[in-house]
């Protein structure tokens, strides 16, 4: 058994060390190129764009979102804002009515069918070459737009997604989703040169209007339509981008029970949508999404799983440890000696210091392309530290939910 | 995928190697010098153990106030526990560990036989036992138990010498002991002033055995209770 877990855990950690290597030197190899893309190519004609902004009982957010959105910098005749309510029992509708003048502004209204619907409803009422999305949740850069926009200069580009930073984060929840969307944007820069992007992020991710046209709208998809439709087109070969300086404010859920509710969400709609796409795994076909990125998504869930269920299985060993003793002897605390012979110099404490150098430097470089003002953050500490304590808990509950086909809910 | 796409995964391959190697080699160096730290403390002791001997040799007529508390090793508790910490990283199956284990042991076997030496010449109480356990899994369900009654002993009575022996290590010595003892394959095992003991003993129990603890608590009591009265004639 002991020997079993040995190599069990080698073997995670050389994967896990593998997959880290790749990805810093897919950074490194796309840097110097990445710096000549960012002299921001400006198209001659600016394409026409509709914002889908799809509504549920937003009545205190919508507005502000509308607004962010008039205020982008952006040819106002070739920007359109189309408000989905979708079907709200609040004020919603009463509250969008203020504009119902403005040339800019369309407003649909449709049955509660969730927000896939609200965006297919939209989407047989747009004409425009691009269209994207804006939850009611999310605030734009006003620069945002024409930089997402200039990415579709190259023709095969059919999708582009934005970087998606935290609203005034708050407390230690918001600061450790702070850390980790900051993350995220290394991630997404390094996925997107290995043409292996498999989320466009409901926040402003901007589409070519003719992908709905070839590929159908929206499903459902496990309340995960951005996973599915990025699944979708990779499996269908159109190239999704990324602009790391695109930024999309997002406002983070403050409590543990809405964050372990969104996570939830996402978690099982991931595993349901990559067992739907399972045939994309290992798969040459689809280029390093295939053979890398997926497996490396899934593998991400399962080390997760495993170090964290090897970590609880020895805090219970020493716990029982401890009672035992307490029981014989008493409590009783032994006198500290420092030796530096104790200190622990096994295999994993060399690599796990190697792969934290490894996120640290992916962090800073991460925070450089977020434009954030500081090269590391209290809370890069605290996403080192205690995102991998907290994200196994909706794993666990998402891998349950799949195993006995639970669906999750919106909110 | 293109030919620039697999050299990539190959060389990341390379790369995670050589990095995961050099944490292999770092690890191994490691827990190398720690095995040399304890062959160290094992010489140092048999140096220490075969001077005592020598000198006691030397002067049949030796002072019994001579022998001091320097006069036994103070660092075979030490090697102990890092030997243990040692094991239980490598496993006890371990071909270095079992070596330096054997070593261990002799060495306690000798230190023992000396100390049974000067109590021969100059008499006194004894004040150290003989521990047997077993390692094997389920074989002594009591051991773990035993062994935190013992180590909380040594902290607390840093002159008790506890001699601990694993029953099933391949020693001819330890088993030529184990013999003359007549110790039955039974642990937790303790041997006290010649007399055999199965079973787990607390605290209490050895206390009882052996008496000079108490003994050792009554003089605590009294020297703490002389400097609170120290105290308190100086504050008045």
């Amino acid at each position: 058994m002991h020997i079993t877990s040995e190599i069990i855990t080698h073997i995670f950690l050389f994967i896990a060390l593998y997959l880290e290597v790749f990805f810093l030197i897919t950074y490194f190899e796309f840097r110097d190129k990445e710096h000549n893309l960012l002299i921001l190519k400006i198209p001659k004609k600016w394409p026409s764009v509709s914002i889908i902004v799809p509504a549920w009982n937003e009545e205190n957010t919508v507005l502000k979102t509308i607004f962010s959105l008039l205020k982008i910098n952006y040819p106002k005749n070739k920007l359109s804002i189309i408000v989905v309510d979708d079907g709200s029992t609040d004020n919603t509708w009463k509250v969008v009515q203020r504009f119902v003048r403005n040339k800019q502004v369309k407003l649909l209204r449709k049955e509660n069918g969730g927000k896939y619907t609200a965006l297919n409803y939209a989407l047989c009422h747009i004409d425009t070459e691009l269209v994207g999305c804006l939850d009611a949740d999310s605030y734009v850069h006003p620069e945002a737009l024409k930089r997402i926009v200039a990415k579709f200069e190259d023709i095969e580009m059919m999708a582009v997604t934005p970087s998606i930073k935290i609203f005034e984060p708050k407390g230690i929840l918001g600061f450790i989703q702070k850390g980790e969307y900051i993350f995220g944007i290394f991630l997404k820069k390094v996925f997107y040169h290995l043409n292996a992007l498999y989320i466009t992020p409901g926040p402003f991710s901007i589409f070519r209007k003719s992908v709905f046209d070839k590929i159908g709208h929206y499903r459902h998809a496990y309340n995960t339509e951005d996973i599915e439709i990025a699944m979708r087109m990779q499996r269908n070969g159109l190239k999704i981008g990324n602009v790391h300086n695109a930024f999309v404010y997002t406002v983070a859920p403050n409590t543990v029970k809405t964050l372990f509710k969104q996570r939830l969400r996402w978690a099982y709609g991931f595993l349901q949508n990559a067992i739907d796409h399972r045939d994309m795994f290992f798969k040459l076909q689809y280029g390093h999404l295939g053979i890398i990125v997926l497996p490396a998504a899934g593998f991400s869930f399962l080390s997760t799983l495993y170090f964290f269920g090897a970590i609880i299985f020895d805090w219970l060993n020493s716990f029982i440890v401890a009672i035992k003793k307490i029981a014989t002897i008493g409590l009783s605390f032994p006198k500290f000696n420092f030796d530096l012979f104790y200190v622990n110099t096994n295999l994993i404490v060399f690599v796990s210091i190697i792969a934290v150098v490894g996120t640290i430097f992916m962090i800073v470089t991460a925070r450089k392309l977020a434009e954030e003002k500081t090269k590391f953050g209290l809370d890069s500490i605290l996403f080192i530290l205690l995102y991998t304590l907290i994200a196994p808990f909706w794993m666990l509950k998402a891998l349950y939910n799949v195993a006995f086909a639970k669906e999750t809910k919106w909110r | 995928m293109e030919q620039h796409g697999w050299k990539k995964y190959a060389y990341t391959f390379l790369i995670t190697a050589v990095i995961f190697a050099t944490a292999i080699l770092a690890s191994n160096y490691f827990s190398q010098k720690k095995i040399n730290e304890i062959k160290n403390i094992e010489s140092r002791i048999s140096v220490d153990i075969l001077a005592s001997e020598t000198q006691f040799s030397l002067l049949s007529e030796l002072s019994c106030k001579d022998i001091g508390n320097s006069f036994l090793s103070q660092e075979l508790a030490v090697l102990g526990d890092k030997l243990a910490y040692t094991e239980q990283n490598r496993g006890s199956d371990n071909e270095e560990v079992l070596n330096l284990k054997k070593y261990y042991s002799l060495l306690q076997i000798k230190d023992f036989l000396l100390m049974q030496k000067i109590k021969e010449r100059c008499g006194g109480k004894t004040l150290s036992l003989i521990y047997f356990y077993s390692n094997v899994e389920n074989d002594c369900k009591d051991c773990q138990k035993e062994g935190f009654v013992l180590t909380k002993l040594r902290e607390d009575y840093p002159k008790l010498r506890v001699y601990s022996f694993d029953y099933n290590l391949d020693l001819s010595a330890l088993q030529t002991l184990i013999n003359i003892y007549n110790i039955k394959d039974e642990q937790p095992t303790l041997l006290i002033d010649d007399k055999i003991y199965y079973g787990f003993k607390s605290i209490e129990d050895i206390k009882e055995i052996l008496p000079i603890l108490k003994e050792i608590d009554k003089q605590k009591a009294e020297e703490e209770a002389l400097k609170t009265k120290k105290a308190t004639t100086t504050e008045e």
